[in-house]
């Protein structure tokens, strides 16, 4: 068999398609971050406890309304974007004109928050939540058993991804939030009613995180930490593809899982440092990101 | 719930206003349960050891004999930092006299210099690094429920007799993993079995699919999990996803809490073997003490480490009302090897030259749904390691306090 490195490339691709699917998740959550700090200038770091609530969301439809998986899928971003256009309407609204530190201190305190609130009542070892009937079980792809339920996280992310991007960069809805955050006063104007516009945007940013937590929580230990875990290296790959940029967080998402899953093999010891290695390298390069603009 | 406080926040509990006794330092007996509170090890030690430490102090009856005595509490938030600065501030300011608990063997070992520096007292439950009692034992350090060496006997022992003889170590790349690793390796080669390999991650992680892939190319039969808490959790879970059992390897979880099994519910965790020092339903007296613990506590039995930190507290205060002080700790702890120990926890025991606390250790089958009876029934017993066996021998630690 032939090998790169001393490991044998079939081993290799499997990684690399591991690597893939922890992408999934790394774009979904990079993607709504990317969402609400370029129409709403606000870095959120409560996205963790959201994309949390997300996955509890759906333990809480399944095990006491007796509402399936792909019930959850749609009812827990509702659910959880609209705690999200509470959060907005209340509390977020006063910051926008002030330094973004501010956003962050809310968002991150409010993060503890909830996270404090979950662990009281649920404790921090996590809750099985089952793995929906229809995707249980997988394909032997001959280099790795690959499980229907991890394809379906690909396929899933990648559609909701590339569905927000082209919202935003190609609709008329798109270009009238693009406008917004040019410039607010002139937007509303013409008519467009800016201040919901942005309730609903946050709303769906925190949305897109629950999405990402339904569609965690049959892989991962739905537990209160959860969220706290991810959020670091998101924000990373945030960073990393450069704030604000929609296609750069998808890209960048997917691309650090496949450097992260490299690791895992090469180095493992190494594998939760490299996102911020490559972080710092890429800062010192180019501050902006990856395929931010410099403003 | 109870409490659950922050650092430097300490739920202060006087349990007496007896009039304070001339030998006892500053007429209180401080009891500082530092463990994790919020993180991964929360539900397996955290407030559940707390409640136990509680328990323990009103069973010996401190208040009736007139001995004043202060639970404090302080999250180390398992960072060996977090755990010494805690510690340092208890001893040098608190006045805290004695340290229980301390799950993560990397906060152990900081812990432990410090303890023996300040000359107090440490006795750990749920913390599992066996060089606890080896090369980092001291006179003022004792290792009450379980050690890494045990786990990887029981577990190791029996799984390598029924033919699971070549290994793969998933390994949680800190002190805890490695001593884990390195005791259950030793006991796999001494009974013939081979290692095929081996793959430290980062402790925490919440995806394992990486590792398990690995583990799944090197066509081992034995995975063996040298890792605890969620990342066990993730492990099973996602290892059950990936087909690794329908594959034909087996999983051993070297350290499995109750509460572990708890969580990932029994469809995944049965026919999982482990090994325990405690089960709340061995016998009258652990049941007994379980169902008391469980009205305090949420309604949750017992992990092995809670139950621990009852026994350590009981112990001690045993030894400090036969010494009528409760310093200078290296004294102390003196006076619990001396006495044997009896509660109903363990049953009756003792403690070692070098520190351990020996007990019967049990290895425990996860049942199928269909056995259990309900919530928190999930063990059958297979097989009891008697206390002498159940441990390292103390000439094979290498502990400078047996001659």
């Amino acid at each position: 068999m032939s090998e790169v490195f001393g490991i044998p490339t079939q081993a290799l691709f499997g990684q690399l398609l591991i690597g893939l699917i922890n992408g999934s998740f790394y774009a979904l959550l990079s993607l709504g971050l990317a969402v609400i700090f370029g129409l709403l200038n606000i870095i959120n770091f409560t996205h963790g406890a959201q994309y949390m609530m997300g996955a509890f969301c759906a333990w809480f439809l399944l095990n006491k309304l007796g509402l399936n998986y792909w019930w959850a899928l749609i009812l827990a971003p509702i659910i959880v974007g609209a705690t999200g256009v509470v959060i907005e309407r209340l509390m977020l609204r006063r910051l926008y004109k002030l330094d973004h530190l501010y956003g962050l201190l809310l968002t991150f305190g409010l993060a503890l928050i909830i996270q404090g609130l979950f662990r009281q009542e649920f404790g921090s070892t996590g809750l099985p939540y089952a793995m929906p009937q229809a995707l249980q079980g997988g394909q032997n792809l001959g280099f790795i058993f690959l499980p229907n339920y991890r394809a379906w996280v690909v396929v899933a992310s990648v559609a909701v991804c590339l569905g927000t991007w082209y919202l935003i960069e190609k609709t008329k809805l798109g270009s009238y939030l693009r406008a917004a955050t040019e410039n607010p006063q002139l937007v509303q104007a013409f008519g467009v009613n800016v201040p919901r516009m942005v309730t609903l945007t946050y709303g769906f940013g925190v949305g897109l995180a629950a999405l990402a937590g339904v569609m965690a929580a049959p892989i991962y230990s739905v537990s209160p930490l959860m969220g706290a875990d991810l959020i670091i290296v998101v924000f990373a790959v945030v960073v990393i593809g450069g704030m604000g940029s929609i296609m750069g967080s998808i890209l960048t998402g997917f691309l650090l899982g496949l450097v992260e899953g490299l690791t895992k093999v090469f180095y493992p010891e190494a594998s939760n440092t490299v996102i911020f290695i490559i972080m710092a390298i890429v800062l010192m390069i180019k501050p902006a990101g990856l395929f931010g603009a410099q403003k | 719930m109870l409490t659950r406080r922050g650092i430097g926040i300490a739920a202060a509990l006087a349990l007496s206003a007896g009039l304070a006794q001339a030998q006892i330092s500053d007429g209180v007996i401080k009891i500082g349960v530092m463990n994790d509170q919020s993180g991964t090890y929360a539900d397996l030690a955290g407030p559940g050891s707390v409640v136990a430490a509680r328990m323990a102090v009103d069973d010996f009856g401190a208040a009736k004999k007139g001995m004043k005595v202060e639970i404090v509490v302080a999250d180390h938030q398992n960072k060996p930092e977090v755990g010494s600065s805690i510690a340092r501030q208890w001893f040098d300011v608190d006045k805290v006299d004695v340290i229980v608990d301390v799950p993560t063997s990397s906060v152990v070992l900081a812990v432990n210099q410090i303890a023996r520096e300040k000359n107090k007292v440490l006795i750990v439950s749920t913390g599992a690094t066996s060089d606890l009692y080896g090369k980092a034992c001291t006179p003022n350090s004792l290792h009450w429920t379980y050690d890494t060496w045990s786990l990887g006997n029981g577990t190791g022992t029996a799984v390598v007799k029924t033919g699971g003889n070549t290994w793969f170590f998933l390994t949680a790349d800190y002190a805890f993993g490695h001593a884990l690793e390195r005791d259950t390796e030793a006991v796999v080669l001494k009974n013939g079995g081979k290692v095929l390999g081996k793959v430290r991650h980062p402790f925490p992680s919440a995806d394992m699919s990486s590792f398990l892939l690995q583990a799944q190319t090197s066509k081992a039969k034995i995975i063996g999990l040298a890792n605890a808490g969620a990342d066990t959790i993730n492990a099973l879970k996602q290892g059950a996803e990936f087909g690794i059992v329908k594959g034909g390897q087996q999983f051993a979880g070297l350290l499995v809490f109750l509460t572990d099994v708890h969580s990932l519910g029994l469809n995944i965790a049965q026919g999982l073997l482990l090994t325990e020092s405690f089960y709340w339903d061995l016998n009258d007296q652990t049941r007994g003490f379980s169902m008391r613990f469980a009205k305090l506590h949420k309604g949750a039995m017992p992990t092995m480490g809670q139950a621990g930190v009852y026994s350590a507290v009981l112990h001690y205060l045993k030894a400090v009302e036969s010494l009528k002080s409760d310093a200078p700790g290296d004294k102390v702890v003196a006076k619990m090897k001396e006495l044997p120990t009896d509660d109903p926890v363990f049953g009756k025991g003792r403690v070692r030259v070098d520190g351990r606390k020996i007990h019967d250790m049990y290895l425990f089958e996860v049942k199928k749904p269909s056995e259990s009876k309900g919530p928190w029934d999930y063990y059958k017993l297979r097989a009891t390691i008697p206390a002498e066996q159940a441990f390292r021998p103390e000439k094979d630690g290498g502990c400078p306090l047996v001659k």
